[in-house]
């Protein structure tokens, strides 16, 4: 049956702002899907909160709505758009909850919306752990023994019923929030706690643990035929106990027999047939005994999900894109795979390679956390890397990761740690384990007891231990010879090592173990990924390296070549590896937008990216992909093949520009921005120089490599001053610093992060007001298309501060002054493509921060904000054009009626024991984006989009350092004229009563004696709806903090800083006033009088 | 671990090494894309005089075992993989494959590009190829080429078939038997056995040359036509067999045996390009239209359009090429499949199928 014509209009749901658990694997799936649906003739109405994304661009749906994902305005949205149905299967956990809420409300069917992909009795059937269980036990699945409980009485009686150790889950949470091992009743009660509270509806499942089996994930996919095809197989290196997410994962399975793999593909089938899931694509895990092959089914997500995207990527087979297709009524057979252009989607993929993914962890960013893995996922993005071996494919990924590995490498010396501590690394699961059973190997462990210590299936040590066992026979080699032989140099490549760690062997540097291999023509080869295993012939240019006998890459592109009457030129745009906090989905979209503007300019576009989450590593996006770390050598690789007439490098974040000097010195012709250029704005003396000889503003400042100088240089320019290396995004080690003790106990990790670069030293400005500017050059002309204005002070990272469009209360000449200072700031750089600078606005002083010449953080929230493409004019003019071939102007940016809010969403949840305070090292991961007519309205949007939505009535607890005491009293009067009764503690009441503000006075702690009520009691209790509580300097921090850390248990809104005391006030004031109000980005640009321009 | 080299018809060589039985082996070289069921393929009778090369990379994870054995012996000629594993992992595992290889004397190469040869058959088609650990002269390699022999025509299930008559029993079952089946050996795979002795049948399995006269002395409820190797063409004398089986008994072929099948239909057989080998082929069910993920190997296929479209019907399609994948005669209890329903390795959902043979047979009484 072909696609259904009953409906036109489908409402599509998206995932909202990156969090860990839900990443920019929900764009990758939203936007195929939209791309997909559109293609089909349907008229698409989008909604999410996330403007990073690039499904919320205005050319991939007819409708798209930047809203807060509540039922609330979903349901507005659904009452002025009247879509026939809604998708609530491509937006993760967040749009599958939100569809669930609009079905039981009963604004679905009040509007008479249909559910596609899967109905509310599918999701709550897979969604909720009791009727899971029985539709489980229906078919004669067997499960772990288990029980649900509501309250911590029940559970504790499951607990001893089933006995010790159990496990922990909540229902209804995404990435497993709140679950955990408990091995005693102690433990139990804690974890219970956090469960019942993390749970939607309170319902926790308690059960037998299965801690150390083998954890198997299948991806399935069924049409309204009920044909049903695994797509993918996964088996996890790290057995079960580590969510699936933190998991270093292989695709496809490796120790499975066909008997045991078709006894799980048969249960697959089973189990997505019972659920009753319609139409789509499902994942579902599963558990094996090592010692008997007892399969457990663990769970089923009805819906697209992280893994699919990674199965998509490891096979080809486009999960998201087929499912929404299935889901308007396609049946598999009907639809082509767009790989071999002559077979159906009905089958499943045949791969001929080993994929491996690799969890990204930033435990760095918080110190006070362990970086113990258990159900509840930590880590914030991954890399996926593709070989003919396992060895090489998992040595590949360890490099993908950008963490200082180069591969399965020797970090530190084993000698230097202690047998206890090894075993304890590899026993507890945690981030890097997989380095400890290197140690372990060169602490001649054998594989069997590493396997038993660690669980891991000795299959993987084993394959370890062969990569362990030719290095050293590199070493010993090299030793004797002085000398590796080509055979043995050979073998090393399709191992998966690197040039650096063979350099690092034959004690000399990379570029020289490249030379010698490539003059013995050991060079990389690439593979293409094609669904078939080369059972059929593929058109679609998606490459791996590895080193093989034939290259595929070079067969296709002389056949190209050939058929190309005029030869195209190349673009290869890097890609930003790895999510991590400080670099993430926006240059994903920086990347795709580069790649879209190449490709209609007549360019070939090359896209290099080892993210699978992505949609940069969509294979349909470039006109070649090639899926491979962003290290020197595999981009040299690439280089080799390709011959690209530009490469650009400004797009990917940080991880493109670390290589630029390097690709440069080769000979890499870089586009856009010269290295030159960057590195001039990297270089504290010269850029000194630059501000100087423009007449410009910087803080004092200086830079130092010793800790002595760093000390004299902090004392010279006067404390606060701000600490941070060079060369690093997001903030990393990074620290506002009050006295030269403080500084001191700061350096071990400033030095440690810097890598031997310089050390920064600026002079801090307190109480300064950061203005971040987006704008395009081409080098003689400068285009400013964002100014936005930081809702929190200067001194907070600027990813994880709120800001705004356009600024509220800078003055119109320091907005000109700002326009002017960024126009020349650029032109002296001679920026070609994106730049971003930040600055500091103290009184009428202006003062340069930061110049960043490449694409920032806010390049598509300004260009969702403005309806401005900031990428594709960037990539455009970097591939020659100019400035005035657009019809750029700034008034028209002036004309937008609508105000726009950037808010950011903050990860302390999962990281218990971290303290909740915004400093200058960026801690987010994610980002949300409020509009309204007002300031207060977008301001009010974005907290509900970030999950903090202000109060609308209740308490307000007020507590500040003293210089804000004075300000506060009139936010704490407005406070009281919306109807909020205002609790605080001593000093502040003091203030506050003075002036005449009717206050409570509260003591800090259950201080016994005192009848006066306590915060914390309060807090518990959920008696407080709002806190506004400014961390004065430096001290009295601690203090604070187990009111912080209780705010975010209980979800109450949490303000750290005055302005954004006034920006809470204004938003609570303006939902007071207006009913909700939602409207699309293509509306709001109209009213802007077609401000958008089209490109 | 030893030089080795796998030499092509075309002049085409890959140098590897070899940790088993040394020596020098020859077949038609074909591919197949399963991603496990490595010993399943080796123990295939089907598979009989060629090489295999397996398209996943990684060959011998779960080494092997007592249990996943698809006949007593292991068939194909050679073993082409990119890297066999040195340490297997898996609970029922008794032997690794190199052991196990060793063992069964066949040659096998590895470290080369399988990929690149995969490709290269899939152009060129499947060609005979040899594996030798002793001989590297190109001109020699091709001197030896010329003697051995084309798949096309040639009989390889007298090489393969039971020497005598014997009834099939399951470890795991006594139970009564409701079906007497007469089972051609043309290559039988024990899967087949242990499922149609599931089902409830005696199965007497018979050498490929047997009679009617011998099948019918032990009145048989159904007949079934095995898998089996070679060339459909080249076994005459089962076609005949089975030919004089029709509109006496039901009959129920698989693989080879739907080729004969066929060919006692007077349909016509010829030689894919590169054949069907692998677990991942679409097959539609044309009477319902579901469609199944089937397991499939063979080289040889029976043309649509030689079958009288009065008597025959086409029920279930191959959805990659269009190929021919199920037979029924309209008038006769008589069906047949290309595919192999009784899977191992590869997706079980055409098991079903059996079901069928059960009901002709059920209705063949009444």
């Amino acid at each position: 049956m072909p696609k259904r014509t009953d409906i036109k209009k489908i409402l599509l749901l998206g995932s909202g702002p990156i969090v860990i658990g839900q990443a920019c694997e929900f764009d990758y799936s939203g936007t195929q899907a939209c791309k997909a649906l559109r293609e089909e003739g349907y008229e698409i109405v989008l909604a999410n909160s996330n403007p990073a994304t690039i499904m919320t661009d205005p050319e991939f749906a007819d409708h798209t709505y930047i809203e807060p994902l509540t039922p609330e305005y979903i349901a507005a949205i659904i009452e002025k758009e009247r879509p026939c149905a809604v998708l609530p299967t491509l937006g993760g956990q967040t749009a599958l909850n939100l569809a669930m809420n609009l079905y039981e409300d009963g604004t679905l069917k009040k509007y008479n919306v249909e559910m596609l992909g899967a109905n509310y009795d599918v999701i709550k059937k897979a969604e909720d752990r009791h009727c899971f269980r029985e539709a489980m036990l229906k078919i004669g699945m067997d499960i772990p023994r288990s029980a649900v409980a509501y309250n911590m009485e029940e559970a504790k009686k499951a607990a001893k019923e089933i006995g010790f150790p159990l496990i922990i889950r909540p229902s209804f949470t995404l990435g497993g929030t709140g679950g955990g091992f408990a091995n005693d009743m102690e433990e139990l009660e804690r974890i219970a706690a956090l469960g019942i509270e993390s749970s939607l509806n309170n319902e926790i499942l308690i059960e037998e643990s299965i801690f150390g089996w083998k954890e198997y994930e299948l991806e399935v996919m069924r049409d309204h035929k009920d044909n049903v095809v695994i797509v993918c197989s996964i088996e996890n290196l790290d057995p079960m106990g580590v969510h699936t997410g933190d998991s270093i994962t292989v695709a496809p399975s490796q120790t499975l027999t066909d008997r045991e793999y078709q006894v799980m593909r048969n249960a697959s089938l089973e189990i997505i047939r019972e659920i009753g899931v319609e139409t789509g694509g499902s994942n579902i895990q599963f558990a094996i005994n090592p010692e008997n092959g007892r399969m457990i089914v663990i769970e089923m997500n009805p819906r697209v999900s992280r893994s699919s995207a990674l199965a998509s990527k490891a096979t080809g087979f486009p999960i998201a894109k087929f499912a929404a297709m299935l889901a308007v009524g396609y049946t598999l057979d009907e639809i082509q795979n767009d790989i071999t252009k002559e077979t159906p989607a009905c089958f499943e993929p045949a791969i001929d390679y080993i994929v491996v993914k690799a969890p990204r962890f930033t435990f760095e960013k918080f110190p006070e956390a362990k970086d113990i893995l258990g159900v509840q996922m930590k880590s914030v993005g991954e890399t996926m890397a593709i070989g003919r071996t396992f060895k090489e494919a998992l040595q590949k990924a360890l490099r993908g990761l950008e963490i200082g590995h180069v591969g399965f490498d020797n970090k530190w010396n084993f000698r230097d740690l202690t047998d206890e501590k090894v075993r304890w690394r590899l026993e507890e699961p945690n981030a890097s384990r997989i380095f400890y059973v290197k140690y372990a190997l060169q602490k001649g462990w054998s594989i069997e007891k590493i396997a038993e210590i660690s669980r891991i299936d000795i299959w993987f040590i084993f394959q370890m231990k062969q990569i362990f066992d030719l290095e050293n026979e590199i070493v010993d080699t090299f030793r004797k010879e002085k000398n590796v032989p080509d055979n043995l140099l050979r073998k090393a490549k399709e191992y998966g090592f690197s040039d650096v760690q063979l350099a690092q062997i034959m004690e000399t540097d990379e570029l020289q173990v490249r030379n010698l291999r490539k003059s013995k023509n050991i060079i990389a080869t690439f593979k293409l990924v094609d669904t078939c295993a080369a059972e059929f012939e593929a058109y679609t240019p998606y490459f791996y390296s590895t080193y093989e006998a034939e290259d595929e890459a070079r067969i296709q592109i002389e056949k190209l070549t050939s058929q190309y009457k005029q030869p195209k030129k190349k673009i290869m745009i890097l890609g930003g590896g790895p999510n991590r906090i400080g670099q993430g989905i926006e240059f994903d979209y920086c990347c795709v937008h580069a790649s879209f503007a190449l490709k209609d300019m007549g360019f070939e576009a090359i896209m290099v990216n080892s993210n699978p989450e992505t949609v940069s590593t969509d294979y349909d996006i470039s006109d070649r992909l090639y899926f491979e770390p962003l290290t020197f050598e595999d981009v040299m690789n690439i280089i080799d093949v390709e011959q690209p007439d530009g490469v650009i490098v400004q797009f990917g974040g940080q991880t493109p520009l670390n290589l630029a000097s390097r690709l440069h010195e080769a000979g890499v012709p870089i586009i856009g921005t010269s290295v030159l250029s960057i590195e001039l704005a990297e270089n504290r003396q010269k850029f000194s120089e630059l501000i100087n000889k423009l007449e410009l503003v910087q803080p004092a400042n200086g830079s130092a490599v010793s800790i002595d100088e760093v000390a004299g240089i902090a004392n010279q320019v006067g404390y606060p001053v701000l600490v941070r290396p060079s060369y690093v995004l997001g903030g990393r080690a990074m620290k506002i610093v009050y006295d030269e003790k403080k500084l001191l106990s700061f350096m071990d990790e400033v030095k440690e992060a810097s890598q031997g670069h310089p050390i920064l030293i600026d002079k801090f400005i307190e109480d300064a007001i950061e203005v971040d500017v987006d704008a395009i050059s081409d080098g003689e002309e400068t285009f400013v298309a964002g100014i936005m204005e930081h809702i929190e002070n200067a001194g907070i990272h600027s990813g994880d501060s709120a800001c705004t469009i356009p600024p509220p209360t800078i003055s119109e000449d320091l907005i000109a002054k700002i326009k002017k200072d960024t126009c020349r700031i650029a032109k002296e750089l001679k920026v070609i493509g994106l730049i971003n600078i930040q600055f500091a606005v103290k009184g009428r002083r202006i003062f340069v921060l930061e110049v960043n010449p490449r694409a920032s953080r806010t390049s598509p929230f300004v260009s969702k904000a403005t309806g401005i493409p900031l990428a594709k004019i960037a990539a455009q003019i970097m591939a020659g054009k100019k400035l005035s071939e657009f019809s750029l102007s700034y008034e028209k940016i002036q004309n937008l009626k609508h105000v726009s809010v950037k808010e950011s969403v903050l990860p302390f949840s999962r990281f218990s024991g971290v303290d909740i305070v915004l400093g200058p090292e960026m801690k987010s991961t994610g980002e949300v984006m409020g509009i309204g007519k007002t300031y207060g309205e977008a301001y009010a949007k974005s907290q509900i989009c970030a999950n903090s939505a202000l109060p609308q009535k209740g308490q307000v607890f007020v507590s500040v350092k003293d210089e804000d005491k004075r300000a506060v009293v009139l936010i704490a009067k407005k406070l009281m004229d919306l109807g909020f009764k205002v609790v605080s503690t001593r000093g502040t009441a003091k203030v506050l009563r003075s002036s005449d503000v009717d206050v409570t006075e509260v003591a800090r702690y259950d201080q016994g004696q005192q009848i006066k009520e306590n915060l914390m009691t309060l807090l518990k209790n959920s008696e407080i709806d709002l806190i506004i509580n400014t961390p004065s300097g430096e001290s009295s921090q601690y203090d604070m903090r187990s009111i912080r850390a209780a705010a975010i248990l209980h979800a109450i809104p949490c303000i750290t800083t005055l302005q954004g005391a006034w920006a809470a006030v204004n938003g609570m004031e303006a939902i007071r006033q207006e009913k909700i109000t939602v409207q699309s980005l293509q509306e709001y640009y109209k009213q802007g009088e077609g401000s958008s321009c089209a490109v | 671990m030893r030089k080795a080299i796998l030499y092509l018809e075309d002049g085409t060589y890959f140098v590897g090494t070899s940790l088993s039985t040394q020596g020098t082996s020859a077949g038609e070289v074909v591919f197949n894309t399963a991603m496990s069921g490595y010993q399943e393929i080796l123990t295939d009778p089907s598979y009989a005089g060629q090489i295999v090369t397996m398209t996943y990379p990684l060959i011998g994870n779960y080494g092997v075992n007592e249990e996943d054995v698809e006949s007593n012996n292991v068939h194909v000629k050679g073993f082409v993989v990119k890297e066999f594993c040195r340490h297997h992992s898996n609970f029922r595992a008794t032997q690794s494959l190199i052991d196990y290889l060793d063992e069964h004397n066949i040659i096998a190469i590895e470290g080369i590009d399988t990929r690149a040869l995969t490709r290269q058959l899939r152009v060129k088609g499947a060609m005979r190829g040899l594996i030798s650990t002793e001989e590297f002269d190109l001109d020699k390699l091709a001197a030896k080429m010329k003697d051995v022999p084309s798949m096309e025509g040639a009989d390889w299930v007298k090489e393969v078939t039971t020497s005598k008559k014997y009834i099939w029993s399951n470890d795991d079952d006594d139970s009564k038997k409701k079906y007497k089946v007469a089972a051609i050996d043309c290559g039988i795979k024990f899967n087949i056995l242990r499922i149609l002795t599931k089902l409830g049948c005696e199965v007497h399995v018979f050498p490929a040359q047997a009679s009617i006269d011998e099948i019918m002395s032990i009145k048989p409820d159904g007949v079934f036509v095995s898998n089996g190797p070679g060339d459909p063409s080249a076994v005459t004398y089962a076609v005949d067999t089975v030919r004089q089986c029709f509109g006496k008994l039901p009959v129920f072929g698989i693989c080879l045996g739907h080729q004969i099948v066929g060919q006692a239909l007077n349909g016509k057989t010829f030689k894919l390009k590169f054949g069907h080998h692998g677990a991942n082929h679409p097959v539609q069910d044309l009477l319902d239209k579901r469609i199944g993920i089937t397991s499939q190997n063979h080289g040889f296929c029976v043309d649509i359009e030689s079958l009288n479209k009065d008597e025959v019907e086409m029920i279930d399609i191959n959805l990659n090429d269009q190929t021919l994948e199920g037979l029924r005669h309209k008038k006769m209890p008589i069906l047949s499949f290309q595919h192999h329903p009784e899977a191992a390795p590869g997706p079980h959902d055409a098991m079903y199928l059996f079901d069928y043979f059960i009901e002709m047979m059920e209705s063949g009484r009444s």
